[in-house]
């Protein structure tokens, strides 16, 4: 133990790289990581309810534009979304002069918006699975009831679905958080920004990536933790008796 | 006795390794490309620029063969410490924080660097007051980000890029105010570009020199003394045969030093 210690001191002393300034680098990192997958998952989880009700529609032109919508962002990388939203945009013409420049000038917003698109079509894929994986029964019996279709599906359907969907979200959410790390790419000081600046800075790629790893793995069990205490209450009729 | 012949085996293949890498028949560059006219691709994608020239020169003069290795900036100088190559020629400042890491060659260009704005820019003359709140695109990692950040990342927002290519792009898109590099890559790739709607700001700036350093040098692992002091010496015998200005003048009409 003492030995450790020792270690540990000795590793502190002849420290040149984590000063005040670089811990400053990654505090910032974290915040705008935190704010960017927040965010994008906030109103990805808003826009994807209604699509993923529409996208189980029988009317097909209802029906395909989402699935089209969801098959393209899903079966194409998260990075060359990005790409092609901060760079690509810029050479439609006349875009620095419409107002649309406005948020695209900006690094943050042209990922918002990439994330944001991505995790939507995730998101609504698995609600969208977990509204078919209703049963019957429950359906049968709302039906019975007399209950109207928007009634049945806000009073039945969702609930269930949000509850069997859960476990799901919650990896899609540490999904999100990692796919973040590339907000670097478009100049963005997420916390990999901040670890690839430490990293050409110091040529320290060990100490960088280690420390910014370990930030990560906080953040990821924060989540995991959340989601375990929402699954334990809602989904507590499945639980075993004792 | 099976085993001993092992070691044997694997110690003289040790040896025979090592007797190799101090002779250095070839001797691998990495270079971060394009940065022009430093390094870049020719259209039909060979590698050309001044640092591939004077290197292949000084190669030619010490009679051993030059490889390129294309690697990212960020990661220039770990790749030379994992051996990926044996030296890097890729317009790399010599300052006293690399020197810890690694061993310089004699500088063999020295670029100042200088401001380049748009232009129609307002922007006069780089200071804290024309700078506030303004877009400044650098190269993660550069001597210029360096300065950049220390001199105006309280009051500016520094845009870090990971190449050249992307900040230029940016530059064109509107998205930065003005961008701070090396002077013949911001010649050649914003003055001498298509458009051409460029200016150059302010001094060319070469000081302090805990920034700058002492210009370009050729970096090598620290151990590798010998090579060094081999490319010192054709360095030296180029500069006056001729063949170094030969090549600068190829690549530098003007006559930056």
């Amino acid at each position: 133990m003492e030995q450790l210690s020792a270690w540990f001191t000795q590793l502190l002393a002849d420290n040149s790289i984590f000063t005040a300034r670089t811990l400053g680098y990654y505090g910032e990192g974290l915040v705008t990581t935190v704010q960017l997958v927040f965010l994008s998952l906030v109103i990805g989880l808003v826009i994807a309810v209604p699509l993923s009700i529409a996208r189980g529609s029988k009317r097909k032109w209802i029906k395909m534009p989402i699935f089209f919508y969801t098959y393209v962002f899903r079966g194409t990388p998260l990075l060359i979304q990005l790409y092609m939203i901060y760079y690509g945009v810029v050479f439609i013409d006349g875009i620095q002069e419409s107002w649309l420049w406005i948020i695209l000038e900006e690094p943050f917003y042209p990922a918002l918006i990439a994330f944001t698109l991505n995790t939507v079509a995730y998101t609504t894929e698995i609600f969208h699975g977990a509204i078919k994986a209703t049963s019957k029964g429950e359906i049968e019996a709302a039906r019975a009831y007399g209950m109207s279709k928007s009634l049945m599906m806000r009073r039945i359907i969702l609930p269930s679905a949000f509850r069997r969907a859960l476990p799901a979200y919650g990896n899609e959410v540490i999904f999100m958080l990692h796919a973040s790390a590339i907000a670097s790419v478009v100049t963005i000081m997420d916390l990999t920004g901040a670890a690839r600046l430490v990293y050409a800075r110091f040529y320290a790629p060990f100490d960088a990536f280690l420390f910014v790893a370990a930030l990560y793995l906080c953040l990821t069990f924060a989540i995991l933790y959340l989601f375990r205490f929402l699954e334990k209450r809602m989904l507590v009729h499945l639980r075993p008796l004792n | 006795m099976k085993k001993l012949l092992t070691v044997t085996l694997l110690s003289a293949a040790v040896l025979a390794g090592t007797a190799q890498a101090r002779d250095y028949d070839t001797v691998r560059f990495g270079v971060d490309v394009p940065y022009e006219p430093m390094e870049y691709r020719t259209p039909d994608g060979e590698l050309t620029g001044f640092d591939i020239d004077l290197g292949n020169a000084l190669c030619a003069e010490i009679g051993v063969e030059c490889e390129w290795v294309v690697q990212g900036w960020d990661g220039i100088i770990p790749g030379l410490m994992s051996r990926k190559y044996d030296a890097i020629m890729s317009s790399m400042t010599i300052n006293d924080d690399r020197r810890k890491q690694v061993l310089f060659s004699d500088p063999y260009f020295t670029p100042p660097s200088a401001w380049f704005v748009p232009g129609d820019s307002e922007i006069d003359d780089p200071s804290e007051e024309t700078l506030t709140d303004k877009n400044i695109g650098v190269q993660r990692g550069t001597l210029q980000d360096n300065y950049a950040s220390d001199m105006y990342g309280s009051v500016a927002d520094i845009n870090r890029y990971a190449t050249a290519d992307d900040m230029v792009l940016d530059m064109e898109a509107g998205r930065l105010d003005i961008v701070f590099l090396d002077f013949p890559v911001g010649k050649s790739t914003l003055l001498d570009s298509e458009d051409n709607d460029y200016k150059v700001i302010g001094e060319m700036i070469t000081e302090p020199k805990e920034y700058f350093g002492d210009g370009f040098g050729i970096a090598f692992r620290k151990r590798d003394e010998d090579l060094a002091k081999k490319f010192n010496e054709a360095l030296a015998t180029l500069k006056e045969n001729g063949t170094y200005d030969e090549i600068r003048q190829e690549y530098f009409e003007d006559n930056a030093k």
